[in-house]
């Protein structure tokens, strides 16, 4: 299983404005109907694009080829599907910067190694300018020294210290971590009553 | 701390701890995991890729819900995508040795209805599911999450997920609810009142009169919604009501088996000195029905309230509201009473249970579908489905001029053929009105109480469920 060590990440910003953006907007349920994620990456925003005619971020020519996403509060609520960062990292996106962000959409994000970082909405609110105006210039999320970087300012970025860990040491990808127990799943399962069905 | 002062969720998290991790993560164990056919056929091939086998093929279960057509579940399915998806979930399940509650078995249904009713879900267990609903099963006083694909593939590859446990918010429901007003309008106004994104970083614990004097369908209508109010997961404490509505089912123990689960499952609850995180008062008496009017489950308002002035909330939720009334295509002042409605969903798994289909039977049959309504009814599960034929519902149902349908998701997110068309405006008893969740890019849904639904489908508006009460 491949470990990807995520220390910073370096690239160029997108701006999203919007708060409680759900992932129903992010890929529309129509393109749920797949048995691969290959092809999710066509249709992020597709809908708010469609309607936005040209005036979305995503059809921005400044923006092209970002890699960090500038986002509201309460990023990513509604389904758990993880079509939603798996068509945000498929269409180029490897970090996202935000007010906050939906539980379950911040785990699917943890899950594929994509760091979602928090700031106050104060400095926000300097970053989302700060990139609007300088869309070329570099941006940097930086976990090891917790700092986003973009034209000469950092701003203090807030993650969970274990997801932190896990971006820094590489062992963001559960399944080995969670193997890594042996049989100590087991020893759980036979102490709880029910998965011995209650027999005495 | 002392036992006594430990609420469910610790008891639960601690019984189901694995082991601690580095930083603030808990390796734990998961008793119960439903899959369906949406966000497992990916979590199968990188199972498959890693080469690993199913740990527990018996702690999971599958059913197909999102995709099925609800007009003839005939195989092969009309539309091939859907037929892929669900051939796929047959072969992995079939593969694996997971039992697959099919169709032809006849016990094919939405997964957080069938978990209930067949008595899979019980007190005291973790519970997994690819799915955000899965706080629905919080009701029988379990610890149920929704999770992603990934994470999918690592409770199939090991039955454990890593989390960081949640705070603990308790939220005391007091009075009672006067005539008309159900346990769609308390969590409705639950969420108005501490917002969608109020319950990040925490359970919400449900309790207080009105929750313990609440069914066992009733709390699976409140705890459905708890991701609504940004908690991942929501319950309630078992009681006598939890106790008998799993006495009989098809995974319920028996005999000795049985007194022990009972002892099991009462010993979850929170003591009476628990310790909470937070707490929360919610007197329901002055509740009227609930009505949402905007783009997400914050934005509702009573049936008798104007809709709110822009300025009447704070500066920060400005723009929301303001976006909510141009898409709505609706203004501040205006009462939501009278809003024409083209299409009427009764259904999903927030509202598609027994009893819900029997409060919306009592309404639709005083009245008759005009026809610039399309109404639809969708049981939850094929076993709702037979007890509602048993009663004589779909021939009520089909009288007033609604369609009766086979159990699926349906028009709740309309993965399905059965979608909105254009900016069509529906009033529907699932659980999310996001801009195009019902298929169409700008269909306009209000969320109620499937009473309230057959109360807009006969009258072709949005009407006052009471008065058709009296
Ligand atoms: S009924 Fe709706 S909310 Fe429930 S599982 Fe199906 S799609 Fe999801």
């Amino acid at each position: 299983m491949s470990e990807v060590i995520r220390k910073r990440i370096e690239g160029r910003g997108c701006v999203l404005r919007g708060d409680d953006i759900d992932t129903d907007r992010i890929i529309p349920a129509r393109f749920l109907r797949c048995v691969t994620f290959d092809d999710v990456g066509e249709h992020a925003f597709e809908d708010d694009r469609e309607q936005a005619k040209g005036d979305h971020p995503f059809d921005d020519e400044r923006y092209r080829g970002a890699n960090i996403m500038i986002v509201g509060q309460n990023f990513g609520c509604g389904s758990s599907r993880e079509h939603a960062p798996q068509a945000l990292m498929r269409s180029g996106f490897d970090a996202f910067v935000g007010g906050s962000f939906a539980e379950i959409f911040f785990g699917n994000c943890t899950a594929l190694g994509l760091p979602c970082v928090t700031l106050s909405p104060g400095d926000l609110s300097a970053l989302m300018d700060s990139v609007t105006v300088g869309p070329d210039e570099q941006l940097k999320v930086d976990l090891e020294a917790r700092e986003v970087h973009h034209r000469g300012t950092g701003w203090a970025l807030a993650i969970p210290d274990g997801i932190r860990d896990q971006l820094l040491e590489g062992t963001w990808n559960a399944t080995a971590v969670l193997l890594g127990a042996g049989d100590a799943i087991e020893e759980t399962a036979k102490r709880l009553p029910y998965v011995t069905g209650f027999s005495a | 701390m002392s036992p006594t002062r430990k609420n469910l969720l610790d008891k639960v998290w601690d019984a189901h701890t694995v082991r601690e991790l580095p930083g603030d993560q808990t390796q734990l164990f998961i008793g119960l995991h439903l899959i369906h056919e949406v966000t497992s056929p990916q979590a199968f091939s990188m199972l498959r890729e890693m080469d690993r086998p199913v740990r527990f093929p018996e702690r999971t279960f599958a059913t197909v819900d999102h995709i099925i057509p609800t007009e003839s579940q005939a195989r092969p399915l009309a539309d091939d995508l859907a037929e892929e998806m669900m051939q796929a979930l047959e072969r992995s399940t079939a593969e694996a040795g997971i039992e697959m509650f099919g169709p032809e078995k006849g016990e094919q249904g939405i997964v957080h209805v069938i978990g209930p009713e067949m008595g899979l879900t019980q007190p005291g267990m973790t519970i997994a599911c690819g799915d955000s609903h899965t706080s629905t099963h919080g009701a029988f006083g379990a610890v149920a999450f929704g999770i992603g694909t990934s994470q999918v593939r690592d409770v199939l590859a090991t039955q454990c997920l890593t989390l960081a446990r949640p705070k603990v918010r308790r939220i005391e429901v007091t009075g009672r609810l006067a005539s008309g007003v159900y346990a769609k309008d308390v969590i409705l106004a639950i969420i108005r009142e501490l917002g969608v994104k109020g319950g990040v970083g925490f359970a919400y614990e449900y309790g207080g009169p009105v929750i313990e004097a609440m069914t066992i369908e009733e709390r699976l209508t409140v705890c459905n919604m708890s991701i609504e109010g940004g908690a991942r997961c929501g319950y309630i404490n078992p009681d006598d009501a939890t106790i008998e509505y799993l006495r009989g089912r098809k995974y319920s123990p028996e005999g000795e088996a049985w007194d022990r689960a009972e002892a099991y499952w009462r010993g979850v609850a929170s003591g009476p000195g628990a310790h909470y995180d937070e707490r929360v008062t919610l007197d329901s008496s002055t509740l009227a029905p609930s009505v949402t009017w905007g783009i997400n489950p914050e934005q509702s308002i009573s049936i008798d309230e104007k809709l709110p002035r822009v300025d009447a909330v704070s500066a920060e939720n400005q723009p929301s509201i303001e976006e909510a009334y141009a898409y709505m295509g609706l203004s501040p002042g205006e009462p939501i009473i009278g809003t024409k409605i083209d299409v009427a969903f009764i259904g999903s798994c927030t509202n598609g249970r027994i009893s819900d289909l029997r409060e919306a039977a009592k309404i639709a049959q005083q009245g008759q579908v005009p026809a610039h309504v399309k109404a639809l009814v969708v049981p939850g599960s094929q076993a709702v489905a037979r007890q509602a034929e048993a009663e004589g519902l779909p021939e009520v149902f089909r009288a007033a001029g609604f369609q009766w349908r086979e159990a699926g998701c349906s028009m709740c997110l309309a993965m399905n053929p059965d979608k909105l068309v254009g900016r069509e405006v529906c009033a529907s008893s699932s659980n999310r009105n996001f801009k195009g969740r019902q298929g169409s890019p700008t269909g306009r849904t209000l969320l109620m109480s499937p009473a309230m639904v057959a109360a807009a489908a006969i009258r072709g508006e949005v009407s006052d469920v009471r008065e058709l009460l009296q």
